[in-house]
């Protein structure tokens, strides 16, 4: 579903590098944990699949499109097929919980009345049913996440991808929305997950990448007794 | 590097162990994503509409949530298409006034040479009759001219002392109403010059002149009316890029989650719109106050001229025309400012 082809990602202001020769391949259906240390490239490698960046070498292909040759106007049905969940949550002030996670609902142009019933459904999932009138500036960290991540899901992207979803939550919720991921592989959805949580990650045994200074140095493959 | 060890271990138990549903959907990413499409989303037109009733929605609440600046907006524009609107009106009124030499003037008066008879005038009359401009034709001959003159002016006596009667047979011609004063010269000058024809008068002075002020104004109307348009574009444009600043963090998270730039440019142009159709109701409205303060003193001055003249006002037509015109220049300054500042924000 997803490959990388000794991708590297050059920052040319800044003249750092945030990926280096990374190659990569995830299958569909399959939950990945992405993991190093700050500023070891975590973001950088997902904000390449929907094309929030290019790479300057190397190809990212999705679902065998090469995303580096999409032509500009296509580039918006690949993000709407590419749910991300976002390290500073990206939530819109002035909607509410509700209107925030209907956003993609509106952009796909589901009808008023289902687009209604799937995000109270999204929500649900992530426990914010009772908090769909609230606007963001009025929830805690946990919730803007959680939030984000009923926005990232209520389409139900074939590609998710979650940086630090669980950053601001407790391990009991912090479990119960890697359960809600892991439920979506079951449908075929391919997850990608960044995260410092090594507890969490040693946990749930998952394949996982590790990335430390724009390198690929790890793959670990996933545990059997998960 | 890219070791693809183990993965899919995972999914397909998970696969077996939740049974139906997943079983049905797992294996068709594909088509569970393409399905909703087909089954869902309604009709291309209804779902068109939908999308723009969105933007239109998204526009007007933008413009709520900051009223007394889009209300200044609307009302700069609506001041600005007033007032070519207004002078407009006051250049038709004029021209209806000065239109009213229709039913008298101008007359052209062609004098035939002394010893024309009778029956060269009457010939003459006829002749010129037929020509293109011409009206009618009132032939007076010598004898019927002197004696309106007698009448007139009262110098019985000192007309009784000529021996002769010193007047030449005469063709009052008068002329389409449809002509222009230069129509009317060039006619006059081409009948001078035909047969028979001693000389010619043309008393329409006053008429080129009002003509030529009128032609002028007209011509300022345009120069001011395009300056004016121009304001209208760059007003609205400026407004609008003061709200694509504001809105910057939501067209970043549009585009980041998948809209299209067509669906962030929409409630932008929506809003250039909406300013454009206020502020040619505003313009409109200004306009019909104008007539009502001017309509008493209008009425007065012309009854001061004994002659009975209302002030004509936009009418509907004119009026509509003014909301269209509102409309594309708020729809174009929002353009403007839509294609410089929306293409260059880039989601981080
Ligand atoms: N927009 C940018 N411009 C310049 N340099 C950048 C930019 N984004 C990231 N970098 C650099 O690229 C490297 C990788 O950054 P990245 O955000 O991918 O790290 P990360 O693994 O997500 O870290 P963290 O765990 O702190 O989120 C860093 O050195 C960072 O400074
Ligand atoms: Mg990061």
């Amino acid at each position: 579903m997803i490959r990388l082809d000794r991708v590297s990602k050059r920052y040319q202001q800044a003249g750092r590098d945030g990926l280096r020769g990374v190659s990569l391949a995830v299958g569909e259906g399959e939950l990945v944990f992405v993991t190093g240390h700050s500023g070891a490239g975590k973001s950088t490698l997902l904000r390449l699949i929907p094309r929030l960046e290019r790479p300057s070498g190397g190809r990212v292909l999705v679902g065998g499109v090469d995303v580096g040759q999409l032509p500009r106007r296509k580039v918006p049905l690949l993000r709407q097929r590419v749910g991300v969940t976002f390290q500073d949550h990206r939530l819109l002030a002035d909607r509410t919980v509700f209107g925030n996670v209907a956003l993609p609902l509106e952009i796909a142009g589901i009808p008023r009345r289902e687009a209604a019933r799937r995000v109270r459904a999204a929500l649900d999932k992530v426990g914010l049913l009772g908090k769909e009138g609230a606007y963001p500036v009025t929830l805690s960290g946990g919730e803007q996440q959680r939030a984000g991540i009923a926005r990232a899901v209520v389409n139900r992207p074939p590609v998710l991808l979650a940086d630090e979803p669980t950053g601001n939550l407790d391990p009991g919720l912090s479990d119960e929305i890697m359960r809600l991921f892991t439920a979506f592989t079951g449908i075929g959805t391919t997850v990608l997950v960044a995260t410092h949580d090594m507890g969490l990650v040693d946990r749930l045994g998952h394949r996982t990448l590790s990335l430390r200074e724009g390198e690929l140095v790890a793959d670990r493959p996933a545990r059997e007794a998960a | 590097m890219a070791r693809r060890t183990g993965h899919g271990a995972t999914p397909r138990r998970r696969q077996r162990r939740s049974g139906g549903w997943a079983q049905r959907l797992v294996p068709r990413t594909r088509r569970r994503r393409d399905r909703p499409r087909s089954r869902r989303a309604p009709p291309a037109p209804l779902l068109y509409l939908l999308r723009h009733g969105q933007a239109a929605a998204r526009a007007l609440a933008w413009a709520r949530s900051a009223p007394v600046h889009s209300l200044l907006t609307a009302a700069v524009v609506g001041i600005a298409l007033a007032l070519p609107a207004v002078f407009m009106l006051a250049l038709a009124n004029a021209e209806r006034v000065a239109g009213g030499w229709g039913a008298g003037a101008p007359r052209i008066s062609l004098f035939l040479e002394q010893d024309a008879g009778t029956e060269t005038l009457q010939r003459r009359a006829d002749a010129i009759a037929e020509r293109p401009g011409v009206a009618g034709v009132e032939p007076i001959t010598p004898e019927e001219a002197l004696a309106a003159f007698r009448a007139d002016s009262g110098l019985d006596a000192a007309l009784e002392l000529l021996d002769e009667n010193p007047l030449p047979p005469v063709l009052v011609v008068t002329v389409e109403p449809s002509l222009s004063p230069s129509e009317v010269s060039r006619l006059a000058d081409r009948l001078a010059g035909t047969e028979a024809i001693a000389r010619m008068r043309l008393d329409q002075a006053w008429v080129e002149r009002l003509h030529a002020i009128l032609a002028l104004a007209e011509r300022a109307l345009w120069s001011t009316g395009a300056l004016l348009a121009l304001a209208v574009v760059l007003v609205v444009g400026n407004t609008i890029r003061l709200t694509i600043e504001s809105r910057r963090e939501e067209v970043e998270i549009v585009k980041l989650i998948g809209g299209s730039n067509g669906l962030v440019r929409r409630p932008f142009l929506y809003e250039g719109l909406g300013y454009g159709l206020l502020g040619g109701g505003i313009a409109w409205g200004l306009t019909g106050l104008g007539r009502w303060s001017l309509a008493g003193p209008a009425e007065r001055l012309a009854e001061a001229y004994g002659t009975a003249f209302t002030l004509s006002g936009l009418g509907l037509g004119n009026g509509l025309l003014l909301l269209l015109i509102g409309a594309g220049l708020g729809v174009l300054g929002a353009w403007t400012a839509v294609a410089r500042h929306l293409a260059a924000i880039e989601p981080r």
